[in-house]
């Protein structure tokens, strides 16, 4: 590729040559700009010899363009010469583009700061509200469920609580066992110190059957079937499948999220006691194995250590925590709009929105719990 | 069916602005309209899953947009639709796309259902195809299956949504004779939205012509094909530039300075 250039012919008398020579393209511009050089003396009149060019393409035509126009503006009398037909059928065209093209748009100022915040007030409110709508929809759709159960999609129930509930029960017991291990380990390195060992017990029941159980299995859930819900209903969406319901007849409500709901609000508790049990049998080992604890005396010693109200308390958040899971990962599935990177989108903002809702919860749990004193 | 006076906005941008069709019953009606005139708007408006800002839709008598629920629900039974993309659902064959209506709204027994199924398949040539999943078949093997299952309840009316896009010659006269075939058969009243003129005037009856929210020409094809509007002669011509401009509008540079637009 021969690299284009401008050489600079000075006879005199004001009077200066220009020759053109070899490409003028968008790839071979940047090897010689800027040009050209500056004359010692102003000239009077320029003559752009192009008999050299090799190519020129709408870059490089820009380029003459802007330099013939440069000269123009300083009051040089400018003449084109030895152009190709084709060279000069594009500069003209170049000529008529950029004319119509106008000055570059500036990039769009960046939006004061205190609108960028009010619009992301604004854009949650609309989103809350939105989800609670879609709440009044679910709900009304459940009851009329309940009145007529033979419209209920039991299949899809069952469907529901096999893959949210059955198939998440190995990672569940991992995970819930792990934890137990944690606080009994890290709490007991404490109570050793004071020789109140037995105090394990409490500990690990305590925030074991409490807190953990229900909060590690809806976020877990949240995580597996909360996504996995956005995503099935997200995808048909963006196929137009809901459409399709729609136009056959069938509420998409009634069809998806019904028994989606349903069966998270029965799976999520049944989940929640497996983690309780995995999480003591957890405090458990590390007990006997670290602080000499047994399994005999810790199951003696469980029975004083409120492991009942523990375990209720426990278990009345687990339908809630399932229910926001369901909801919200239905919800963010009908928000899917067109286009497959919706779907990626909200299935990541069901997760984020239905932890945030879970932990809310649970704090809100908390101070209900601390008013009626259990 | 009449649409009346039909307005309807996007946020700030209108989209309809007084659009009047009449379709006649047992024909097949023809939408047409540039890409981005709102004609699949227009068809979810008539299906009442949209609200107009003004104006009404009636279909055989009945104002959609005053229906309840449950009434609304009771005619989308009699109004088939054909999507752009089929949407037949991904998880179920064929077949049970196929049944999946009848099995909704009827209490038919299953041979029953498997009758009326497979001769619903026969009708768009794809019986061997039951036991197929959705994402076996080809684009215009799914519209095939789509419309058997939009004519599974024996709908009254059937509103297709660019059902030659996107195919290639002979699947789109496969579909151009069953659109007709089964419009003449089954007695319904078609109502087809596309854009591509050759087939389209092929097959229809009526066609309107949208653009800009407005309908700018109506006739049969013959007389479409006479007509005098440049704007409709530069449609069914496909010519380049005309009334339709050739270039969007750029926005004003002030305007943009001032940061007048959407971020």
């Amino acid at each position: 590729m021969p690299v284009g250039g401008l050489e600079v012919d000075d006879p005199g008398e004001g009077d200066l040559r220009w020759l053109l020579k070899g490409d003028w393209t968008t790839r071979a511009i940047p090897a010689f700009e800027p040009a050209p050089p500056a004359p010692s003396r102003r000239p009077v009149r320029v003559t752009v010899h192009a008999g050299g060019l090799t190519a020129l393409d709408t870059g490089g035509a820009l380029l003459l363009q802007r330099l013939v126009d440069g000269l123009g503006g300083a009051g040089v009398q400018v003449g084109v010469t030895g152009l190709a037909p084709a060279h000069q059928r594009l500069l003209e065209l170049v000529r008529s583009r950029s004319a119509a093209a106008g000055s570059p748009v500036p990039p769009p100022a960046p939006e004061p700061r205190l609108e960028a915040l009010g619009r992301q007030v604004w854009r949650h409110l609309a989103e809350g509200w939105a989800l609670l709508g879609f709440i009044g929809e679910t709900t009304s759709v459940l009851a009329r469920a309940a009145v007529r159960p033979a419209r209920f999609r039991w299949r899809a129930l069952l469907a529901t609580l096999q893959s949210a509930g059955v198939e998440a029960v190995p990672i569940i017991s991992l995970l819930a066992f792990l934890i137990g291990v944690v606080v009994a380990y890290q709490g007991g390195v404490q109570l050793r110190a004071y020789g109140a060992n037995v105090y394990v017990v409490d500990l690990v029941i305590l925030m074991v059957l409490r807190e953990l159980a229900p909060m590690i299995a809806a976020i877990i859930v949240a995580g597996r079937t909360g996504s996995a819900f956005t995503a099935q209903i997200g995808s048909m969406k963006v196929h137009e499948e809901v459409d399709a319901l729609r136009t056959i007849g069938i509420d998409p409500v009634e069809l998806l999220v019904a028994p989606r709901v349903v069966g998270l609000v029965l799976a999520l508790p049944l989940l929640t006691v497996l983690a309780g049990l995995m999480g003591v049998a957890g405090g458990m080992a590390m007990a006997a194995g670290q602080l000499g604890v047994g399994f005999h005396d810790f199951l003696q010693r469980a029975p004083q250590a409120g492991t009942l109200s523990s375990f209720l308390v426990g278990m009345s958040k687990a339908p809630v925590f399932a229910a926001i899971v369901a909801t919200v990962g239905c919800f963010q599935g009908f928000r899917v709009g067109m286009g497959a990177d919706s779907v990626g989108r909200h299935t990541t903002m069901s997760v984020v929105q239905a932890i945030f809702l879970i932990i809310v919860a649970d704090a809100a749990f908390s101070v209900l719990f601390g008013w009626m004193g259990v | 069916m009449t649409v009346r006076g039909l307005c309807f906005a996007h946020g700030e941008r209108k989209i309809f602005d007084g659009v009047d069709l009449r379709i006649a019953r047992g024909k097949v009606t023809a939408i047409m309209g540039p890409s981005g005139t709102g004609k699949t708007t227009l068809l979810r408006l008539i299906g009442g899953q949209l609200r107009p800002t003004a104006g009404t839709v009636t279909v055989d008598g009945q104002d959609v947009h005053q229906l309840s629920r449950e009434k609304l629900f009771q005619l989308r039974k009699r109004m088939g639709m054909l999507f752009q993309s089929g949407a037949l659902l991904t998880d179920l064959s064929v077949f049970d796309n196929v049944a999946f209506p009848l099995r909704e709204h009827t209490d038919l027994p299953e041979s029953m259902i498997r009758h009326l199924v497979l001769m619903k398949l026969e009708a768009v040539g794809l019986r061997g195809a039951h036991g197929l999943m959705p994402r076996e078949l080809s684009g215009g093997m799914g519209r095939r299956v789509a419309l058997a299952r939009a004519i599974a309840l024996d709908p009254m009316m059937i509103l297709y949504d660019e059902p030659f896009t996107g195919q290639d010659p002979i699947t789109m006269g496969v579909l151009v004779q069953l659109i007709r075939k089964l419009n003449d058969s089954l007695k319904l009243t078609s109502v087809i939205v596309s854009h591509d003129v050759k087939e389209t005037s092929a097959i229809a009856d009526y066609i309107y012509v949208l653009s800009g929210g407005k309908v700018v020409g109506e006739g049969s094809p013959e007389a479409l094909g006479r007509t005098s509007s440049p704007w409709v002669r530069q449609f069914l011509q496909g010519l380049p530039d005309g009334p339709v401009p050739f270039h969007y509008p750029a926005p004003d540079f002030l305007g943009d300075l001032l940061g007048g637009g959407s971020p």
